[in-house]
């Protein structure tokens, strides 16, 4: 391929990107099947590879993919008639699917029924049927036009592994007849807690990125972050929606700042909050007044994302608000009830009211199954033991965190500090 | 990747269908997740640093096509990308010119 092929190539995968979920989305629409409608969005791909490095770029690459791709259903349709039978069911015939006047050119990209059918994709991509892992490839693959090779290396899988679980959803969706909706209002938290949780699952893979892995590892905290943006867009009206956007913007602020130079991770109150990125930070902020205004309960994602803007507000360490931090781990694990949490709750009494206090909780979690091989409990607890001077009781907790974490860097961290507390034993 | 795309001079005179055009634009892009940040900037002033000894010039500049009239900060996954929206942003506003560049750090 010459360099001017492969510079066309790029830019009609540029244009791909920008516009493949609006495309599927559309399509999904027509045919009634997501599967389907990647299947001829693709094929509207393989057309405009052919067809623009040699004719140029037409004036509207958008419309003309998903023209292209209607033109596609249409053959489909025609040639299949299981297919024609199943959209008539459906209440739709050729006539409505067929492009006729030019004004239709136009209609082909009007925003508020792309919006819809954008909605309708990420809830079906994000479906309960489907295994949760089935889930993220698909939502990434039909939302984020990211190619199966760039799925597999985001998530340390092999290429394979990941085309068979975007098939295997696919198929799952088309055998259990999902159909191509928002879901009605009954089942509809239910399924909004699923496409959030997908796209902060997105976002914590890229976020456990480790110096040196694939730089498609992070890319993932990007492609959450895009997606929780669009979402926030197409349901202003649901405050967890914003919450979700705000925590994964305030997080994603610290990205520059959780590293050390020789690749360790930098816990929380250590990093250098110059290096916080402050354009996000407001950006969090933002999304979560958004929320706020909606003046509904606040749910687990505007209740992290509250807790996360604490962190952001602070301009040092030392001036972290504990004490509100603690107030909103006690109403998250009211909302939400989890070890995890109450943990997370131990470590902001601890300094809001002293190690006694937070070590008071942390003894209390100690039987709790879901914390038994979780590394953080020792590890805490370490930090508590350390600060109330009884340094060989907390040596023996970071020593056992150590032992529990597969995280290298963290198991660096956890025997350096194991040593420093035996140094003043 | 994050890169400033900027309008260095040109562009129709605006009217009402450029705002209204643009307007939409630009709610695309921040729908899209895409638009960091955007602006118009006024003539400014020239700061030049000299041995420790600065300068100051009040615009307006008679170089004009060099100076920077607004900018739009976007959040992409590759030049090309940016180039396609450039191509889009420029149809929308006519003739002119502008430059599209990465944005290196703070992102990690």
């Amino acid at each position: 391929m010459s360099t001017d092929t492969a510079a066309a190539h790029r830019a009609v995968e540029a244009v791909w990107r920008i516009e493949s979920a609006r495309i599927i989305a559309g399509l999904a629409r027509l045919v009634a099947d997501v599967g389907l409608a990647e299947e001829l969005a693709q094929d509207a791909l393989v057309a405009a590879l052919e067809q623009w490095p040699a004719q140029g770029m037409p004036a509207n690459p958008g419309a003309w993919l998903m023209l292209t791709g209607r033109h596609r259903a249409i053959d489909r349709i025609r040639r299949d008639e299981r297919l024609a039978g199943k959209l008539a069911l459906l209440g739709r015939d050729l006539a409505a699917a067929q492009p006729a006047a030019p004004a239709e050119f136009d209609a082909v990209l009007d925003e508020d029924k792309i919006d819809d059918d954008l909605l309708r994709l990420m809830f079906v991509a994000c479906h309960p049927v489907l295994p949760v892992e089935g889930r993220i490839a698909l939502t990434l693959r039909l939302l984020g036009g990211l190619t199966t090779e760039e799925i597999a290396r985001g998530f340390l899988a092999a290429e394979p592994a990941i085309a068979k679980r975007i098939v295997r959803a696919k198929r799952t969706l088309a055998d259990r007849q999902v159909p191509f909706e928002v879901p009605p209002a009954a089942d509809r938290p239910a399924r909004l807690a699923s496409v959030l949780e997908v796209i902060y699952l997105v976002f914590n893979e890229g976020y456990s990125a480790m110096a040196g892995d694939d730089w498609m590892r992070p890319a993932l905290c990007g492609e959450a972050l895009r997606l929780g943006r669009v979402l926030a867009g197409l349901m202003p009206a649901e405050p967890e929606v914003h919450g979700l956007a705000a925590l994964m913007e305030i997080q994603a602020s610290r990205i520059p700042a959780r590293l050390s130079p020789e690749g360790l991770p930098v816990p929380l109150p250590e990093q250098n909050r110059g290096r916080w990125d402050q354009l996000l930070i407001r950006r969090g902020f933002t999304a979560l007044l958004r929320a706020e205004q909606l003046a509904r309960p606040p749910g687990p994602y505007v209740l992290q994302a509250a807790i996360a803007a604490c962190h952001a507000r602070a301009r040092a360490a030392a001036d972290t608000d504990w004490r509100q931090i603690a107030a909103l781990y006690a109403a998250l694990g009211a909302c939400s009830p989890s070890p995890v949490v109450e943990l997370n709750r131990a470590v902001a009494v601890a300094m809001a009211d002293g190690p006694e206090q937070g070590l008071r909780i942390i003894d209390a979690l100690a039987g709790e199954p879901v914390l038994a091989g979780y590394h953080h409990l020792p590890s805490v607890r370490g930090d508590l033991l350390a600060r109330l001077g009884r340094h060989p009781e907390a040596a023996g907790e970071f020593r056992r965190a150590a032992e529990l974490t597969r995280n290298i860097p963290e198991r660096t961290v956890l025997l350096r500090r194991a040593a420093e507390c035996d140094a003043r034993s | 990747m994050r890169f400033l795309m900027t309008v260095n001079g040109g562009g129709r005179p605006p009217d009402e269908q450029l705002y209204a055009e643009m307007g939409r634009f630009v709610e695309e892009l921040s729908r899209a997740g895409v638009l960091l940040a955007t602006g118009g900037l006024d003539q400014g002033t020239h700061v030049t640093a000299t041995g420790g000894h600065i300068t100051l010039t009040d615009g307006p500049f008679t170089e004009s096509k060099e100076v920077i009239v607004s900018f739009a900060l976007i959040d992409v996954r590759s030049r090309e990308e940016a180039v396609e929206l450039a191509r889009r942003f420029w149809k929308i506003v006519g003739d002119g010119e502008g430059d599209i560049r990465q944005v290196f750090g703070p992102e990690g």
